[in-house]
């Protein structure tokens, strides 16, 4: 388990999977050089060449080793690193944690998300399916301050961007579904989130993250709109 | 020996709740046979779904399902993890090393959120989209094929290795549908000149005796696919978004119109 090949992360401001790479990172304590993507140019050299697969961030860089996907990578951190354990060491706990994880991933994030960007009627059916599904996540953190226990751990990491991204999310588009008196499990979890010491150095600056969010504003709904045309 | 907690519920009795044409089923099957582990298994009626599977899967309502000393795990990658992480010291499905790990898990996924609903577009479709679904089932088959060749898996008889792991078992109990749409659709997938290594592979992950134990005989396959076709093409006519959403998001929550059955398993890969 060597850490000593230098660790570097291609990233890029403002990107929620980026940041749970990096959150992997730094709640195992690995110190890693971030090379940031710059979304206005093309993709860098470095990145097409490190993930020609999906060309997409985050990548990570370990000595000759290339991980991408950022759970994927999370993991990577977790085993190949020496420091506190992100997943549970019981093995049913870690399917538990390894199912929310894709839960998140492959079901709530897109209903979720979509009923803060969708205008118009169609966001009822989205509020309603993200609404049941985040009561389903809420649960699971069963009393605790994070879904790792005291301290955040890997489903923390997958569930980030119901933090730092959806109170961007919130302002920009004037939509709040979860609401603090409905959900306040949930709404604490993201400010302890967002505050956690471990975390500091990948939590982005919420300023910087609202300015990037409101810039692109129109483009994330015209996206949306492409999508419920499909 | 002491009874550690590990090895008292490596004792615990296993359940699996599957489906004989679901190639998620299999996956789990295949792992328990591999691993020389016992279980009891279930056949679910995807139509008419048991109680006790609700209960172990409230949140998806499908199967696989392996419920373990009264626990219930579903979701066949995870469930394969846990199976190598409750019995860590018998026959391991991923390897040991970090980085092959994260390999065989980004390839998992690639096989169930590009390649498998790629398959399932062909399988769902005609014409001129059937042909742009063929040239991106290609295209991932071919990333595979590299991979092979000169990439992570090089020089490999399996993605495990000298022996089949988790990879193995995600792509493999899959890998068969495509034969079974060969014959169906008429439309050729896998191109021995085309994808030699692939297709070597294929062949020498079928050939293996706990595989043929695992997977349905072919005339079974031919005859469920043919008509699952039937149905979906005449979905198609009806509306053919509803049709290719159905095939191409197996994972998902069937589309209104397609039976249970048919969009649980129908073109899962």
């Amino acid at each position: 388990m060597s850490s000593s090949p230098a660790v570097k992360l291609i990233a890029f401001f403002g990107s929620p999977y980026a940041h749970r790479a990096e959150a992997a990172l730094c709640l195992k304590g690995v110190p890693y050089e971030l090379l940031l993507e710059d979304l206005l140019r093309t993709k860098s050299d470095l990145l097409l060449q490190h993930n020609p697969v999906h060309k997409k961030v985050p990548v990570l860089l370990h000595g000759d080793r290339t991980v991408c996907e950022s759970l994927v990578i999370a993991e990577y951190v977790d085993e190949a690193f020496d420091g506190p354990p992100l997943l549970p060491t019981d093995p049913y706990d870690r399917a538990v944690a390894r199912f929310w994880a894709d839960f998140i991933e492959n079901k709530l994030t897109k209903p979720f998300f979509m009923a803060h960007w969708v205008e118009g009627e169609a966001r009822e059916g989205f509020e309603k399916e993200g609404l049941e599904l985040l009561a389903l996540l809420e649960a699971q953190l069963k009393g605790n301050k994070f879904f790792g226990g005291d301290r955040p751990g890997y489903l923390d990491i997958a569930a980030s961007m119901l933090g730092p991204w959806r109170s961007v999310v919130e302002e920009v588009t004037g939509v709040t579904v979860a609401k603090e008196e409905e959900h306040p499990s949930l709404c604490q979890w993201a400010r302890d989130y967002s505050s956690n010491e471990a975390l500091r150095p990948c939590i982005p600056d919420r300023d910087r993250l609202l300015a990037y969010f409101t810039k692109n504003k129109e483009m994330y709904r015209a996206g949306v709109r492409a999508m419920l045309q499909q | 020996m002491e009874k550690t907690p590990e090895n008292a519920s490596q004792a615990a009795p296993l359940k699996l709740f599957g489906s004989w044409a679901s190639s998620y089923t299999h996956r789990v099957q295949l792992a328990l046979r591999l691993k020389g582990l016992e279980f009891e298994y279930a056949e679910e009626d995807l139509g008419s779904k048991s109680n006790e599977l609700l209960r172990h899967n409230p949140v998806y309502k499908k199967v696989p399902v392996l419920v373990h000393g009264g626990r219930a795990l579903p979701e066949s990658v995870i469930i394969l993890q846990y199976l190598d992480d409750a019995w860590p010291e018998t026959r391991p499905l991923l390897p040991a090393d970090a980085f092959d790990r994260a390999l065989a898990r980004f390839w998992c996924h690639f096989a169930d959120d590009k390649l498998g609903p790629a398959v399932g577009a062909v399988f769902a479709s005609m014409g001129e989209d059937q042909e742009a679904a063929v040239r991106q089932v290609h295209e991932n088959l071919a990333l595979i094929e590299a991979e092979l060749r000169d990439g992570a898996f090089k020089g490999r008889r399996f993605f495990g290795g000298d022996e089949v792991g988790l990879l193995d078992v995600v792509l493999g109990c899959g890998s068969y549908w495509l034969a079974v749409f060969e014959e169906v659709t008429g439309v050729r997938l896998v191109d021995a000149d085309a994808f030699p290594l692939f297709h070597a592979w294929l062949r020498d992950f079928e050939a293996l005796d706990e595989v043929r134990e695992t997977i349905p005989a072919v005339d079974r396959l031919l005859e469920y696919a043919r008509g699952v076709r039937h149905m979906l093409l005449g979905l198609a006519g009806a509306g053919a978004a509803a049709a290719s959403a159905a095939a191409a998001a197996p994972a998902e929550a069937p589309a209104a119109p397609a039976p249970a059955p048919a969009a649980d398993i129908a073109v899962d890969i």
